[in-house]
């Protein structure tokens, strides 16, 4: 009686809140156990910045007036960096055709792992970006708006990210064409998280430029997932 | 309706029809290109604050214009391909990029060549150019990604996906490069400019638009017809008409 | 004619060279397009027939000559 008991409760349980958890979970770990992967945008971000002054020049107001643009544009080169680790440690263990063989929809599952991407890479960069922008003599008042929008955008670049990821993952040198495909994509994003930083120092249309780059995630968010399914479908089978 | 779809599944049906239709597509772009350009370049009379150089207007507007039209359409054929599994969307999608993006670079280096008797400088990060050079960008991708992948029909779905893509994110760049543009230079006209022009300027430019277009058709029929070559090849009906052919 | 002479349609009051450049540029881009279909398809039709002659001279093979007629 005990033992059949015992047995019954050890039955695994279904349905889609699992799956997700689940795959939450595990990509957390493994990332977590990948420690220098999540370290490499981090590192990247504060090279380039570093690499601005050098190449252009030490002048304080001059560093002023272009660092909202260059924070912005040398995070999204630190998130297109780690995009191409998303999917290709899976696809070449064969995790990945477990996952499309999945009887919860691929898209949602899809959203986990992008999420967890933007946790350890979008979200850090966020974070860090304020100490950069005092090396690059940011003016006052815009820090948090660039923490701000950087949260915000990076999760709309994590998301249209994925999508050249999952297309390129099967190519042998996938990594120089996912840039091409994924650049031209995150221009509005650019453009709007920029200007959100800039909005705050001038103070004009911030709440316009923030509302913007929420509907970009917004769509991003509902659109994103079917084409990243969509695409490791063809990745897979091709 | 569901006739001419399912015909559509013949590439045969298609090789046939497209036959009659081409010359007359190359005939209209042939006659309107050149009445347009006669017109346009010799009888049009020059602008008040540009002279000559705005006579550049006659190939930059088309060529734009065909630019994102191109991209459009592509985008179409792409769903056409994926819901729908019919291959001569496919085949047609493939070849309206590189004419895509030949119109594309027309619309950059004549709007560049156009700025510096305008403007003084070789380029202009204006909203229009900007857009195409991103445009650009977005052509060769999608061409790239189709060549990458070693079985065809993966190229084939995932440049489809990628058009699809794209063609959603076209308005939203356009919009954001002019968003960006006015933040940043408050009161400049455009490449074009926005000043309301006299039938006998306006109507060459129209007749070069519709030769642009009817050449787009009549190219992108011919080459198809290629491509249904290139992919039917082993068909009894191909070899037949190889056989008969020059 | 919005022009005098030959020579000032040529000249395009002092603007010659962007003119030119950018129509030059459109027709060779447009022609090259045509020019390139057309020797496309002459060389896959010479393709074919190559290919044609080849597989009769070894004698075809019935599993590859699909008759499917569409």
């Amino acid at each position: 009686m005990q033992h059949a008991e015992r047995l019954a409760v050890t039955e695994p349980r279904g349905g889609l809140g699992v799956a997700l958890a689940a795959t939450l979970r595990r990509d957390l770990m493994l990332l977590m156990r990948r420690r220098s992967e999540v370290m490499n945008p981090l590192v990247f971000f504060a090279l380039v910045i570093t690499l601005f002054p050098l190449g252009i020049s030490p002048d304080a107001e001059l560093l002023a007036i272009v660092a909202p643009g260059l924070l912005w544009v040398a995070a999204l080169l630190a998130t297109l960096l780690s995009l191409d680790s998303l999917f290709r440690a899976d696809f070449e263990d064969g995790c990945l055709e477990q996952l499309l063989l999945s009887p919860q929809p691929l898209a949602l599952l899809v959203m986990a792992k992008v999420a967890v991407h933007w946790l350890l890479t979008g979200l850090p960069l966020a974070l860090m970006a304020p100490l950069l922008g005092i090396t690059l003599a940011l003016p006052a008042g815009s820090y948090g708006i660039l923490s701000l929008s950087l949260a915000l955008g990076t999760a709309s670049l994590s998301l249209i990210g994925a999508i050249g990821a999952a297309l390129t993952v099967g190519l042998a040198r996938g990594g120089v064409l996912l840039s091409l495909l994924v650049l031209p994509l995150y221009v509005p994003v650019l453009i709007f998280g920029t200007g959100a930083v800039q909005a705050a120092l001038l103070g004009d249309a911030l709440a316009a430029h923030l509302a913007i780059l929420g509907a970009l995630l917004a769509g991003a968010l509902m659109l994103a997932p079917w084409a990243i399914a969509a695409s490791l479908r063809i990745s897979i089978n091709g | 309706m569901w006739a001419f779809i399912n015909k559509l599944r013949s590439p045969k049906w298609f090789y046939a029809i497209s036959a009659r239709l081409q010359p007359w597509f190359w005939a209209a772009a042939t006659l309107l290109i050149v009445v347009g350009t006669v017109w346009g370049l010799a009888f049009a009379p020059a602008d008040y604050q540009q002279g000559n150089s705005f006579r550049i207007i006659y190939v930059h507007v088309p060529a734009a214009f065909l630019a994102q039209s191109i991209f459009v359409s592509m985008a179409v054929a792409a769903v056409v391909f994926m819901v729908w599994k019919i291959k001569i969307a496919d085949m047609a999608a493939a070849v309206m990029a590189p004419l895509g993006a030949a119109m594309t670079f027309i619309a950059l280096f004549s709007g560049a060549v156009w700025g510096v008797p305008t403007w003084g400088t070789w380029w202009m990060w204006d909203a229009r150019l900007t857009s195409m050079l991103i445009l650009l960008f977005l052509y060769f991708g999608v061409i790239a990604l189709r060549g990458a992948f070693a079985s065809r029909d993966s190229g084939s779905r995932a440049a489809s996906v990628l058009a699809m893509v794209g063609v959603i994110n076209i308005p939203i760049i356009k919009y954001s490069v002019e968003w960006w543009h006015t933040l940043h230079q408050p009161a400049t006209f455009t490449v074009t400019g926005r000043v309301a022009m006299p039938m006998d300027m306006w109507a060459p430019l129209l007749l070069m638009v519709l030769g642009f277009y009817s050449f787009f058709i009549a190219l992108t029929l011919m080459r198809t017809r290629n491509e249904i070559l290139r992919r039917e090849s082993r068909k009894r009906w191909v070899r037949d008409l190889a056989g008969g052919e020059h | 004619m919005a022009f005098a002479s030959l020579q000032d349609f040529f000249a395009m009051g002092g603007h010659a060279p962007y003119v030119w450049s950018a129509w030059a540029v459109t027709a060779l881009l447009l022609l090259g397009s045509v020019v390139h279909a057309r020797a496309e398809r002459r060389q896959l039709i010479r393709d074919l027939q190559r290919r044609e002659r080849r597989e009769r001279r070894v004698g075809s093979e019935p599993a590859r000559n699909l008759a499917d007629d569409t």
